[in-house]
């Protein structure tokens, strides 16, 4: 019996070790048995490990069509020779990492990317240092797939010939995490996206958009970086999103947002850090946002508000040392800017609970002044505009009278 | 070279002698000090102090400048009478009372930095200041000086300019830059309202305190003209030279009244 428990016991154990045998290794090495990746493919059966060795290796178009792990080992160069796609995956469950993939092709008509998916679930793209692409990685029609710790460098300058770095189009519950976007033309791009969670990357020194974000409901941005972008951050078009704990800095230009909101509404924008931006949000058409507890600290702007915003709260943020706290287009303006810390405030606090006794009109006279006459920026920090902003926050003619922080912080909320 | 150090040495004293440079001094390290301790950050300290500099420096400058020449009439007087070369003379008076209230300045704002550590963190944009608050002094107390050798009779006259001058430098004078903005806006002014800003040492001053913290916001502007201005190395260049040209001026000018006054 003892015996008869034990043979059972070892079958038990060996089983899962069966199963994995019947996943081969193949193996791709320079001059070895199998030399192309293509031919790996071919040979292999879904559910097979290819395992790339050291060396580089041509490969343009490559359909992968079955389930199949691809890994390189020590970061082999998969060259596209500057034709086309480098891999399209059209099967599920397929895993890609390790690879270096460099020059795909590049074309003003189609979206030749490193590394395609297309219509295949539960897809993971892992580790993967990816140079002179057109479109890095391109998600369409795909479910629940894994961006992970990926790499992706160019140097095309001009908007028109770079292509975006992780593009996702028409895809459910995606996850895309730490990766690095630099030169491309959008950093992060989403389009008709559902769930998906952007966590830990970095997009900086992008020709146009750090983060270009349209017609994506339900999705969370966390703890990314977006540095130095042509246009900073666009999110548009979309609801229910969450923004938290993003850092926005450097975004600079005629054109450029730390955050471009337009047409948005129901999300939350929280302790995010927007650190010298031309322009740290800009808000077009976006109504029930609720921004709170992000630091606006140097920009230029700190809140572009346009009034067909509506309903919009701003709550226990700091405003340091902005050029302009807030901008906006009309004397009337239905949103809300509550307990918050401006640096600019000048009032009181007799009954010393931090909060100051007067309220705070933090748009000035003179970013009015600045809308109708550009030129006159160049009087900015003078005696003379202060002095004009100081008479018109004793007495608002020109500024919007409800735009009010009634409760301001008198120290820095933390 | 020695008779200058030597003139330098003796206002030296004197000033430390009446305390007035060392109040001045503690005013500004009281300032920053209580900045720091109750404003926060390092950039709103900075904006604060700058915003102190660009408005008091100038004043102080000018009024220390031509209150010395009206008070050490009889001293100026003897020295003359003595075979000393002019030019050393009027190098000697200045670099005296004008290096000791530069450096009022510098160390009394820059000690209360240091031991916050705003200096360490973020070390350009505080040595921006302190060097322009440095350069206004020089600037303003020649600025003084030509005024008192002016006006080296009429005290009543000389103090009159002193204020009207430093109330149009501070304050009429962007006033005006901004009237010409208003009433000239159809043609392009970008040039027109650079030159002039130009022309102006305190404008200059806020300009390059505005490079360092408002660049983003300046990058918002569409013009071309700014854009190259304050985009590239061509804006902190133009400044900081026409800086020098507005120290170089003054002194210049101080020297020739002196050198040909019959006192």
């Amino acid at each position: 019996m003892i015996q008869n428990k034990y043979i059972i016991s070892l079958i038990l154990l060996l089983l899962p070790l069966t199963a994995w045998a019947g996943q081969e290794q193949i193996i791709v090495k320079e001059g070895g048995e199998i030399s192309s990746v293509r031919q790996a493919v071919e040979i292999a059966s879904p559910g097979d490990h290819i395992l790339i060795q050291p060396g580089t290796y041509h490969v343009a178009n490559l359909e992968i069509d079955k389930p199949l792990v691809i890994e390189g080992v020590d970061r082999p160069v998969i060259d596209g020779e500057s034709v086309g796609h480098i891999f399209v995956i059209t099967a599920d469950s397929v895993e890609i990492r390790g690879l270096n993939l460099i020059n795909s092709g590049r074309s003003y008509v189609r979206d030749y990317s490193a590394i395609l998916i297309e219509k295949a679930k539960d897809v993971i793209i892992e580790d993967n240092r990816l140079e002179n692409v057109f479109f890095g990685i391109y998600l369409a029609e795909t479910e629940r797939g894994v961006i992970r710790g990926n790499r992706i460098l160019s140097f095309e300058r001009r908007e028109a010939a770079s292509g975006n770095g992780i593009h996702l189009w028409n895809v459910k519950t995606a996850k895309i995490l730490d990766n690095v976007v630099e030169g491309q033309r959008d950093g992060i791009y989403l389009e008709f996206v559902e769930g998906a969670e952007i966590s830990g990357n970095r997009a900086n020194d992008n020709n146009r958009y750090g983060l270009h974000f349209m017609f994506s409901d339900n999705c969370i941005y966390r703890g990314n970086i977006f540095r130095r972008n042509g246009a900073g951050a666009a999110v548009m078009y979309s609801r229910n999103v969450d923004m938290v704990e993003n850092l926005f800095e450097h975004n600079w230009g005629t054109a450029s947002y730390g955050l471009l909101l337009k047409d948005m509404s129901r999300s939350r924008i929280e302790r995010n850090r927007f650190y010298r931006n031309t322009v740290a949000i800009l808000s077009e058409g976006s109504n029930d946002i609720t921004v709170q507890r992000n630091d606006f600290e140097l920009n230029g702007w700190a809140v572009n508000i346009k009034s067909s915003s509506q309903r919009n709260e701003f709550l226990e943020n700091n405003f340091i040392e902005n050029s302009f706290d807030v901008a906006t287009d009309s004397p009337r303006n239905p949103n809300r800017f509550e307990g918050n810390y401006w640096s600019h405030y000048e009032g009181y606090d007799l009954d010393r609970d931090g909060i100051g006794d007067v309220p705070y009109r933090p748009v000035r006279l003179f970013s009015m002044i600045v809308d109708r006459r550009p030129e006159s920026l160049i009087l900015l920090r003078s005696m003379m505009i202060t002095l004009l902003d100081t008479a018109e926050r004793i007495m608002p003619v020109l500024t919007p009278e409800t735009l009010v922080d009634e409760k301001p912080r008198m120290e820095r909320i933390r | 070279m020695k008779l200058l150090t030597h003139i330098v040495q003796n206002e030296w004293k004197t000033l430390i002698r009446g305390k007035w440079v060392i109040g001045y001094g503690l005013i500004f390290l009281l300032l920053t000090d209580t900045l720091l301790r109750f404003g926060g950050g390092g950039p709103e300290v900075l904006l604060s102090l700058s915003n102190v500099m660009l408005l008091f420096i100038p004043l102080v400058g000018m009024i220390y400048g031509i209150l010395y020449i009206y008070q050490s009439r009889e001293f100026v007087e003897l020295l003359l009478t003595q075979p000393i070369n002019r030019k050393t003379l009027y190098w000697g008076l200045y670099c005296g009372i004008s290096t000791p209230l530069m450096a009022a300045f510098i160390l009394g704002a820059s000690l209360p930095l240091g031991w916050h550590g705003i200096l360490m963190i973020d070390p350009s944009a505080s040595i921006m200041v302190l060097a322009l608050g440095g350069v206004l002094t020089l600037i303003f107390v020649a600025l003084g000086f030509v005024l008192g050798l002016a006006f080296y009779d009429d005290r009543i006259k000389g103090f009159g300019f002193t204020i009207v001058i430093w109330l149009f430098m501070a304050i009429l004078y962007d006033g005006l830059i901004l009237m010409a903005i208003f009433m000239f806006g159809d043609y392009p002014l970008e040039r027109f309202v650079i030159g002039a800003t130009m022309l102006n040492p305190i404008d200059l001053a806020r300009i390059m305190v505005m490079l360092e913290f408002d660049i983003s916001a300046l990058m918002g502007y569409t013009g071309a003209v700014f854009r190259r201005f304050f985009g590239t190395a061509a804006g902190l260049f133009t400044a900081s030279g026409m800086l020098a040209v507005w120290l170089a001026v003054p002194t210049w000018i101080g020297l020739r009244v002196f050198k040909k006054k019959d006192f």
